[in-house]
């Protein structure tokens, strides 16, 4: 009899189970742990207080992003506390013998944009990270999840994790996009139709000739935000986009190596009949450009659309819809495009790799950001800022009059100085809107890299189909276009 | 090492919101230290402190002078939200927090919160809406959560059962932690290993 058919990540996991035992979570291997600053002090002197070592420290790799300036290296920090938890991640790393790209290294970045550009993250791996966006990495078709601190010793202890076993949600995004919709508007529209806990409990796979059709960037930016629907990894069955991204990078294997991975890599999509615990079908025809009005990633509307109306919400939602606006200063039922803005955020591991930097500058060529507005454009890793360098997208930043800052996580975390003041509006590309999460009191729209470079020009939220390319060279079309 | 933990019998305090996030329980400015020191006073720091620093008036939930010392909070659905910071169960924990009741808990937050012996207690909507006019009815009422019995008794007699992982719950009542249960298992994961060359190799 033939085998049952399997899905994508019941393959990974099978693949992985070290031990189950009856009652207990089983024991799940850990290919590659990332590790940064911020969740990872505690773990390591954790593993210090059992007098162990760390397991595999050539599966595991650091970097620095959270809390780093993204301000000119060579002025001296003045965080005291960033100062010494990026002291410390150095020495962990060094005592531990964990390869780190810090401070001044030309692949340091935010972990999920450098697991990806340095060919680290495979099909077929389980990835994990103190950090629930460590889903980015399941674009290429691996189990990547986010953990907390206490899993974090864990893995570094053990290269283990304790792990029940999830259910699995299929995403189907059919159709084509239209020119102007990208993937940040997919995700969005899938998180404001099933929620901030919708896929609480499972392992969403994004399939349909929408998520094909995608770049492995952008498969980044659908999968990095599955957590933001409360699935904690969201999955991309590799294909061809999948290889050819990864052929050559420096830690993707090499010659023989490389077919033989490929090989594997091709078995494992779903099989044919393969059953899932649930599935919801999105028409990316009808797609449009989305923007966040309220306190949570799930309340987004397409930017043509209208704020929910107070009636519009079913009655247990409304307190919280409510809550939301007054902490917005937002009226219920008023449209969204049209905002005052005060600030404008352009990066993150979302939406800070180099297509994004390339959308943006393809909307801001040759124009100017409005009037009184902060536009700040923060490249995912240093590789990326050094690629939108070599061309020429720092330049059509600055000559709009936008920031071009070293890489880190910036704005979208709000820990390093990079922050909105109380009471500002700001559109972001980052994926958290919630209260105070990019400063005190400030007020989050998120959207898309055009819808926020068009918003740029105009100082409000704007939808970026109205506007055409900046002013570029034949052979740098506009991303509304070229999509 | 983790302290055992069987049951605690306290006061309630009810904050009645959805979605509740870690960036609520425990703002990101607050993750910048190097062990778990002080995390009480970033608890739901920006819900009770204006962005000046003033505290707010009327004071917001947990710095009401009657809910200080309580160990119970009666949340709504999906609480802990957003990242896997495990600051956000230290903190509730610091400040003394020992379970939390809701009809829903995040995932990551979930598994955060038994790995510090906080338990995250669900209930359905219906008990959930029958537990919330008790408490407006009887502010001051104890319950008490028995992690042994998985029952959580309420005044008058009245008790309900929970459910909660068994594996966990084993770990927390013995105050055993997971990594020395793991690496009981050392043997299984050697030959694991010497069946499963390393994927990537990161140096
Ligand atoms: S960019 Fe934002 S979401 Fe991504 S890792 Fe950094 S802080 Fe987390």
């Amino acid at each position: 009899m033939a085998e049952k058919p399997r899905t994508l990540f019941e393959k990974i996991w099978d693949a992985h189970i070290v031990a189950s035992e009856p009652g207990a979570p089983a024991i799940l291997a850990i290919d590659l742990h990332l590790v940064h600053e911020v969740t990872s002090p505690q773990a390591f002197t954790g593993l210090r207080e059992r007098g162990l070592k760390v397991r595999k420290p050539g599966q595991t790799v650091a970097t620095a992003d959270h809390s780093i300036p993204t301000t000119d290296p060579s002025i001296p920090i003045a965080d005291e506390l960033a100062r010494k938890q990026l002291a410390q991640i150095e020495a962990n790393c060094r005592e531990f013998g964990i390869p780190f790209h810090g401070k001044g290294s030309p692949t340091r970045g935010i972990v999920h944009v450098i697991g990806p550009e340095l060919g680290l993250t495979q099909p077929g791996m389980t990835i994990v990270c103190g950090d629930s966006h460590t889903a980015t990495h399941g674009a290429f078709g691996a189990l990547a999840f986010g953990i907390g601190t206490s899993e974090i010793e864990m893995v570094l202890a053990t290269q283990t994790l304790l792990q029940r076993r999830p259910k699995t949600f299929r995403v189907e995004v059919t159709g084509r996009l239209q020119p102007g919709v990208g993937a940040k508007d997919i995700i969005l529209a899938l998180i404001a139709r099933i929620g901030i806990g919708g896929g609480t409990g499972h392992v969403i796979e994004y399939t349909g000739d929408a998520i094909r059709a995608l770049s492995m960037e952008e498969r980044m930016t659908v999968c990095n935000m599955s957590i933001e629907g409360g699935a904690r990894a969201g999955l991309i069955a590799p294909d061809e986009t999948t290889f050819a991204y990864l052929k050559g990078r420096k830690f993707a294997p090499h010659s023989a190596a490389w077919d033989e991975a490929v090989a594997g890599w091709r078995a494992l999509p779903s099989d044919e009949g393969a059953t899932y615990d649930r599935t919801i079908v999105i028409d990316g025809d009808k797609l449009e450009p989305m923007v966040t009005y309220g306190t949570n990633p799930g309340m987004g509307v397409p930017v043509t659309g209208r704020i929910p109306a107070l009636t519009d919400v079913e009655p247990g939602a409304r307190d919280d819809l409510e809550r939301a606006l007054a902490y917005m200063g937002l009226e219920a039922g008023s449209s969204i495009a049209g905002r005052k803005l005060d600030v404008v955020f352009i990066g993150s591991c979302t939406n800070g790799r180099i297509e994004d930097m390339r959308a943006a500058a393809s909307v801001l060529r040759g124009r100017h950001v409005a009037d009184g507005l902060r536009v700040l454009v923060v490249p995912g890793s240093q590789q990326v800022k050094r690629q939108a360098e070599s061309e020429g997208l720092d330049e059509v930043f600055r000559a709009a009059g936008a920031e071009w800052r070293e890489s880190g996580c910036s704005m979208c975390i709000a820990m390093n100085g990079d922050q909105l003041e109380p009471g500002e509006y700001g559109i972001s590309t980052s994926n958290r809107n919630f209260q105070g999460r990019q400063g005190k009191g400030g007020r989050t729209f998120l959207a898309s890299p055009l819808t926020a470079a068009a918003s740029a020009v105009t100082g409000v939220v704007t939808d970026p189909r109205t506007m055409a390319a900046g002013s570029g060279t034949a052979s740098q079309p506009s991303a509304v276009e070229a999509h | 090492m983790p302290e055992p933990f069987v049951s605690t019998t306290s006061r309630v305090i009810s904050i009645p919101r959805a979605n509740i996030d870690t960036d609520q329980i425990c703002p990101a400015r607050f993750l910048k230290i190097t062990d778990k020191a002080n995390l009480a006073d970033a608890l739901f720091f920006d819900w009770r402190f204006t962005p000046d620093g003033t505290r707010r008036e009327p004071p917001s939930f947990i710095d009401e002078p009657h809910n200080a010392g309580r160990q119970i909070l009666l949340v709504g659905d999906n609480f802990g939200a957003g990242s896997s910071r495990e600051h956000a169960p230290w903190a509730l924990r610091a400040w003394g927090i020992r379970a939390i009741v809701s009809t829903s808990f995040a995932d990551i937050f979930r598994g955060n919160a038994l790995k510090n012996a906080l338990l995250p207690i669900v209930v359905s909507t219906e008990r959930h809406a029958a537990l919330t006019s008790l408490l407006a009815a009887n502010p001051d009422a104890e319950w008490t959560v028995d992690l042994d019995a998985q029952t959580v008794s309420l005044p008058g007699g009245d008790s309900f059962a929970f459910e909660l992982d068994p594996f966990a719950r084993t770990m927390i009542l013995a105050g055993t932690d997971e990594i020395g249960y793991v690496l009981g298992k050392l043997g299984a994961i050697e030959a694991w290993e010497a069946s499963h060359p390393a994927r990537v190799e990161t140096r």
